[in-house]
């Protein structure tokens, strides 16, 4: 299992927006033996939007470097995303970013 | 139907079968031997025991939730929390194929993870349960061709994947498993369960690609 530091994307508030002081969460997705990496990518894609290349670079970290973040936010909405990816049989978990 | 001994003069229909999913003008579609139908119906409504409880495998009967008694005992590992409004268990699974499926979210915070599963395992549960029945709704025992809408192939991708995994936690596959399981002895008992988790791998690798 890779050590590498998990690349963070932080949301940015646009302008006029509250600045929220809280520190993000992060949901992150951890690498197994049997989940395909073509089934990693469409899950990645359906759940959270995010065009194909950027759910294969997700993908491709998971695999490479042990884990990676798929998602940031609020606390609730981590483990709303981390609850959906159980629901497809990936292995999530929800940490503070700091 | 569908015993593979008929099609022996049907090259096309053989053909279909070694092809996996495709993408069709109406949905995606694959066709099964009964034998792949028998293995892979039997596999589903294990993992849907497992995760759901006995019964959890059969259709709830059409007429909607079952009434007390009788039938209403077989559905009660799946629907009692639902009825009495109680939250699922705290603590993570002790078979290891079931702390796989609803794994800690929480790496470092027991109590964190505790109250995570609390309120998701349940409807984790119930979910894969769904998908699983999905799948034996639509999937003949005596095999034959399978044409699924997208919300069935949905429920045919995570059903397969939690075989897939229950599969992996039980034969002990990790990212050598190739390299190790080589070297198996014929005579292995998990040898038949090997064939059985690639030609999965292969099903659900042809259902991801006909998806896109």
């Amino acid at each position: 299992m890779s050590v590498a530091p998990a690349e963070v994307e932080v949301e940015r508030p646009e302008a006029g927006e509250d600045v929220v002081p809280d520190t993000p969460w992060v949901t992150i997705v951890w690498n197994d033996p049997v989940n395909l990496m073509s089934y990693v990518t469409y899950v990645f894609q359906k759940v959270f939007g995010y065009a194909k290349p950027r759910a294969e670079k997700l993908m491709l970290d998971v695999h490479h470097k042990g884990k990676a973040v798929v998602s940031s936010g609020t606390r609730e909405s981590m483990e709303r995303d981390a609850e959906i990816l159980h629901g497809y049989g990936l292995w999530a978990t929800v940490s503070h970013d700091r | 139907m569908s015993d593979p001994g008929e099609y022996g003069g049907a090259p096309e229909i053989a053909e279909e079968i070694m092809a996996g999913f495709r993408r069709t003008t109406r949905g995606v579609a694959a066709r099964f031997t009964s034998g792949q139908a028998g293995i892979l119906r039997n596999l589903v409504a294990q993992v849907a025991e497992l995760v759901g409880g006995p019964g959890a495998a059969e259709q709830p009967p059409a007429g909607g939730p079952a009434e007390p008694g009788e039938a209403a005992d077989k559905e009660l590992p799946l629907d009692l929390p639902e009825l009495l409004g109680t939250d699922g268990p705290a603590a993570p699974p002790e078979d290891p194929v079931l702390a796989r499926l609803f794994p800690d979210a929480y790496g470092n915070d027991p109590e964190a993870a505790e109250e995570f599963r609390r309120y998701t395992e349940q409807g984790l549960r119930s979910g894969k349960v769904a998908a699983a029945r999905t799948v034996l709704a639509t999937l003949p025992s005596e095999g034959g061709r399978v044409r699924l809408s997208a919300g069935d192939a949905e429920a045919w991708l995570r059903s397969l994947n939690d075989v897939r995994l229950a599969l992996g936690v039980l034969l002990g596959i990790n990212e050598d498993y190739e390299h190790e399981f080589g070297e198996l002895d014929p005579e292995d008992p998990r040898e038949a369960y090997l064939h059985v988790y690639d030609w999965l791998t292969f099903l659900q690798e042809t259902l991801v690609r006909a998806l896109r």
